[in-house]
């Protein structure tokens, strides 16, 4: 069972002032092994948190992150699956997933994990899955009209992967979880 | 070697009491009164010495008045026996030397008061004065000491068996006031005995026996029949009489603190201008603030634990008491260091905060009023000017924390009038890191600021982080690392600024504009942002509610955006031209979404501006590129004609981009600017189409130069007919996707192309597209009339 913590779209401090303290309170060193991050913190305080949580961290750039040397797409594999991240700005039109799809096949990984749109989804199509675990904060999105704070915890095993998404509502964390699983070790196919 | 000395005489006294006390023993056993008292005589010589340190003296008269218990028993059981005390009052005074005869009378004379054959107060006040034929202040020290130890009992106190009338009473308090003040006069008598240069020393030695005057102040305390009257007029008037008029410092000091320790807290709380009083008479060198503090402590515990004395508090008006008599004090002693006063003025105003919390008044009263009361801090400190002492500047910081952490509410806080002025004086390190506190403090209590005044006093407050202090641009010594941190906290701040009513919220972002805009170039990148997206925020929010026919001007969407670009604007001339551009963009959106097309359209103006002008690396003009053309695909308030004009303006950027392959992605990209999934006279299938046919002929143009780069664009492009082929446009055929896929497994055949896997996952995608059994999907598809390849 491998624990990869999925985040984005944070905006601090241009958007909001944390993470909400009941997503601070959950994410606790030594639990995670792995955190992917959409991008979009803004600043290196925010970076300097997340590598508290847990050392390997794997971001790539949005629009507003104050680092520039962040990449635009990062791909990994983590047990069975190939994941790729990217933050999204730069998929047209935004949100579109057949475009993110064609990302996918780009990438070639079963997995990937984008954000942009500060709204939870987790799709599958043809080429895998699409995750996109929404702003960790909540901030404020212009694509997006009402915006909850987010974020995904994936359980990686074997050829199964279980993703539960959090999500601030009117104050209380609720969770959700969707199950996926591919077929074999080979290229992803459905 | 006068240590060694001292060991050896107090060995060698030590043996003489032991030998005598044995014999005196001996006499006892036997009954031999004569024996008893000569021997005990004998011991008691001992105790004449001048050769001991006070500490080993100390040592031997334990010894000695340990065995003088058995003597007193043994005048107690002839007493008994038929003996006369008056007779054994005489016999004792036959002892040669006054010392030893001193320490017999007093242990027959507390036989004696047992025995109430005579009243008590004769015989005490016969003990406490003849004791005064001892001067010399060691030995009478010790004397007294033993004359206290040994009446103790047969006092009058609390949870003794002797009863006793208000006279029996009185006659002890005076006992014990007597002994006290010649006790202490001994003591202070010993501080000028010897050389100047052993003065050190002689205080050393005096501290060591400190208690043995202060006993005297813990027997008062335990009395019977002190009560509040009694302490009030006779024992705290006595005692402070003593305390003043024997001018020693190091006596002043302890006592004070022994009186503030032993007697209740409400008696001092009844007192306490009495107490005060007294407290500029001492002498200069006296740590006065050491006692006012411990007062102060002393009874803001009180007040914690007993929740019925707080009126009392009011009825006696302490907190003025104690502001006066601070003053008093500060005014008096001209040296004293602006930290001493500073800390004076903190306890009190944890006094304050403990014991009148819910007096704002009162704790802004502790800040400073009229500099012309000298009952204030900011009055003292305007006599010093800004601090440069850093242990003042300490306490100011823990003076201006307090009320933070004990209200843990910023709002609160800038209800007192006289925060920003004490904070004036604060050096601009200190003033800064003051104002981190009262940030964090914001942050970690999530108080709320909710007007556009309290947004004002706030920024008041933190103005050392807001803007250069006058005349000074610490620009250069400042550690980048610091400065960015400093920023970024003013900037979390900005989201605390809030109000849920439109037109209170408008205000704010008025006013936070306003203050921020006094920052300077290096500022406003950091500070600029939070107060654009505060204010989007906003601008979503009056959307939703009712449109306010009674608002005044400022609080519509219009106005909003208004002042958001003239905000971006400054930063543009501050070289932050790609976060101005981003800005341009986030407002252009909200215009689309309040549908004011000329607004929208005045935001794209400027930001094709900044691309042109200010944009010139090319990796920024990519992703600047790709920003605009992602929003203004997202752009539903434009008429075609505005449309066009950008989306010409885009496309005319994309090919101007100086990397081919960057050059056909926008392109392409330009291509969904002509079709929108919803409103059907966005879908521009023809434009589309041609748009994609000129990414294929530049592809085709820079195949030469890298053919590994060229084969992944044409499977990008390939992609993206699929993508329209999908979509319905018309315009994209099965024979435009097979010549391109020609085209692609050519190139493929010449040379690796690194786009392998991406070729295949697209072929995959497509046979499954085919096998698709919703018909209409697989009815594109099959169109297309490929052979499968690797």
């Amino acid at each position: 069972m491998v624990l990869v913590l999925a985040l984005g779209d944070l905006h601090v401090p241009h958007r909001a002032a944390d993470l909400p303290p009941k997503f601070k309170s959950m994410l606790v060193p030594g639990k995670i092994q792995h955190i992917i991050c959409t991008g979009n913190l803004c600043i290196k305080e925010i970076h300097d948190y997340l590598k508290t949580i847990c050392p390997d961290l794997h971001i790539v750039r949005g629009e507003f992150d104050e680092d520039a040397r962040y990449p635009d797409t990062k791909t990994l594999t983590i047990g069975q699956f190939k994941l790729g991240l990217c933050h999204g700005h730069q998929v047209i039109p935004w949100g579109d997933l057949d475009s993110l799809a064609m990302l996918q096949r780009q990438l070639d990984v079963d997995i990937l994990v984008t954000g942009h749109t500060h709204q939870f989804t987790a799709y599958k199509h043809e080429g895998g899955v699409v995750i996109n675990p929404g702003s960790a904060t909540g901030a404020y999105s212009s694509i997006n009209q009402d915006v909850n704070p987010s974020f995904v915890l994936m359980d990686i095993d074997g050829l199964r992967v279980v993703v539960y998404v959090y999500e601030l509502i009117d104050g209380e964390v609720k969770v959700d979880k969707i199950d996926f699983k591919k077929a074999s070790t080979s290229t992803s196919a459905p | 070697m006068i240590a060694d000395d001292d060991e050896k005489w107090l060995a060698a006294a030590t043996s003489a009491v032991k030998q005598n006390a044995f014999y005196m023993q001996r006499a006892i056993d036997s009954n031999n009164l004569k024996d008893a008292l000569k021997f005990s005589a004998q011991m008691l010589g001992e105790l004449r010495t001048s050769k001991l340190s006070p500490h080993k003296y100390y040592e031997l008269y334990i010894r000695a008045s340990d065995e003088l218990r058995s003597l007193e028993m043994f005048f107690r059981d002839e007493t008994a026996r038929g003996c006369s005390i008056a007779e054994l009052y005489e016999l004792v005074q036959h002892a040669g030397n006054i010392l030893p005869r001193l320490y017999l009378l007093c242990t027959i004379g507390s036989v004696y008061i047992k025995s109430k054959d005579v009243a008590a107060k004769d015989i005490l006040k016969d003990l406490v004065e003849m004791c005064r034929a001892v001067q010399h202040p060691l030995r009478g020290l010790f004397l007294r000491s033993y004359l206290a130890q040994v009446t103790r009992d047969k006092l009058p106190s609390i949870g003794s068996e002797l009863e006793g009338d208000t006279e029996t009473h009185m006659d002890a308090l005076e006992f014990v006031l007597q002994n006290f003040t010649e006790m202490n006069k001994l003591w202070v008598r010993m501080q000028h005995q010897g050389p100047t240069r052993e003065k050190e020393k002689r205080e050393k030695e005096r501290n060591e026996l400190r208690d043995l005057v202060g006993k005297n102040l813990h027997i008062l305390g335990q009395l019977e029949g002190v009560d509040l009257v009694v302490y009030r007029d006779t024992v705290l008037p006595r005692i402070l009489e003593q305390v003043v008029n024997c001018k020693d410092e190091l006596a002043q000091c302890y006592l004070m603190d022994c009186i503030i320790q032993v007697f209740p807290d409400d008696f001092h709380l009844q007192t306490l201008d009495v107490l005060l009083g007294a407290c500029p008479q001492l002498q200069p060198s006296v740590d006065i603030k050491t006692v006012l503090s411990g007062l102060m402590e002393r009874l803001s515990n009180y007040a914690a634990s007993s929740v019925e004395a707080l009126p009392n508090f009011l009825q006696v008006d302490a907190f003025s008491k104690l502001n006066h008599a601070i003053g008093k004090v500060v005014e008096a002693q001209v040296d004293l260091p602006a930290s001493a006063s500073v800390t004076l003025y903190l306890f009190l105003l944890k006094f304050t905060l403990h014991v009148h919390s819910d007096r704002l008044d009162y704790v802004d009263q502790g800040f400073g009023i009229k500099p012309s009361e000298h009952g204030s801090c900011v009055s003292q400190l305007s006599a010093t000017g800004k601090l440069c002492d850093d242990k003042a500047s300490k306490q100011i910081v823990a003076f201006l924390s307090a009320p933070l952490e004990k209200f843990n509410d910023v709002v609160t806080i800038l209800k007192l009038t006289n925060y920003p002025r004490v904070m004036e004086y604060l050096d601009h390190d200190t003033n800064k890191a003051m104002a981190i506190i009262i940030i964090q403090s914001i942050l970690k209590n999530n108080t709320r600021i909710a007007t556009a005044d309290e947004v004002d006093a706030l920024f008041e407050l933190i103005k050392g982080l807001i803007k250069d202090f006058d005349g000074l641009t610490d620009n250069d010594e400042i550690d980048e690392e610091d400065f960015q941190e400093e920023q970024n906290s003013v900037a979390r701040l900005v989201h605390f600024l809030y109000n849920d009513d439109p037109e209170e919220m408008s205000k704010i972002i008025f006013r936070i504009r306003k203050h921020i805009l006094t920052g300077g170039p290096k500022r406003l990148p950091l500070t600029i942002p939070p107060l654009v997206l505060s204010a989007l925020k906003l601008i979503r929010r009056m959307r939703g509610g009712d449109e306010n026919p009674f608002g005044d001007d400022t609080s519509t969407p219009q106005k909003i955006l208004q002042l958001l670009t003239e905000t971006v604007e400054v930063l543009s001339d501050a070289s932050a031209s790609e976060l101005a551009l981003r800005l341009y963009l986030q407002c252009a959106q909200a215009a689309n979404d309040c549908e004011l097309e000329t607004v929208a359209y005045e935001f794209f103006t400027k930001a094709y501006l900044l691309y042109e002008e200010e944009i010139s690396d090319s990796k920024a003009q990519v992703t600047a590129l790709r920003l605009i053309i992602g929003t203004l695909q997202r752009m539903r308030v434009f008429n075609v004609e505005n449309r066009d004009i950008l989306t010409h303006k885009a496309t005319g950027y994309s090919v101007k981009l100086l990397k081919k392959p960057d050059q056909c992605r926008a392109v392409y990209e330009c291509a969904h600017l002509y079709w929108a999934e919803e409103g059907e006279n966005l879908k521009d299938g023809e434009r589309a189409q041609k748009i994609a046919d000129a990414v294929q002929k530049m592809a085709n143009a820079s195949r030469g130069a890298s053919s590994t780069g060229s084969v992944s664009l044409y499977v990008e492009l390939l992609n993206k007919y699929l993508y329209f082929l999908e979509k319905g446009n018309p315009q994209v055929t099965g024979e435009t996707i097979q010549s391109l896929a020609e085209l692609i497994r050519s190139e493929t055949k010449k040379a690796e192309s690194g786009a392998g896997t991406f070729i295949t996952s697209t072929l995959r995608y497509m046979e499954f597209q085919r096998q698709q059994e919703d018909g209409g999907m697989s009815e594109k598809y099959q169109k297309i009339k490929m052979e499968w390849f690797e």
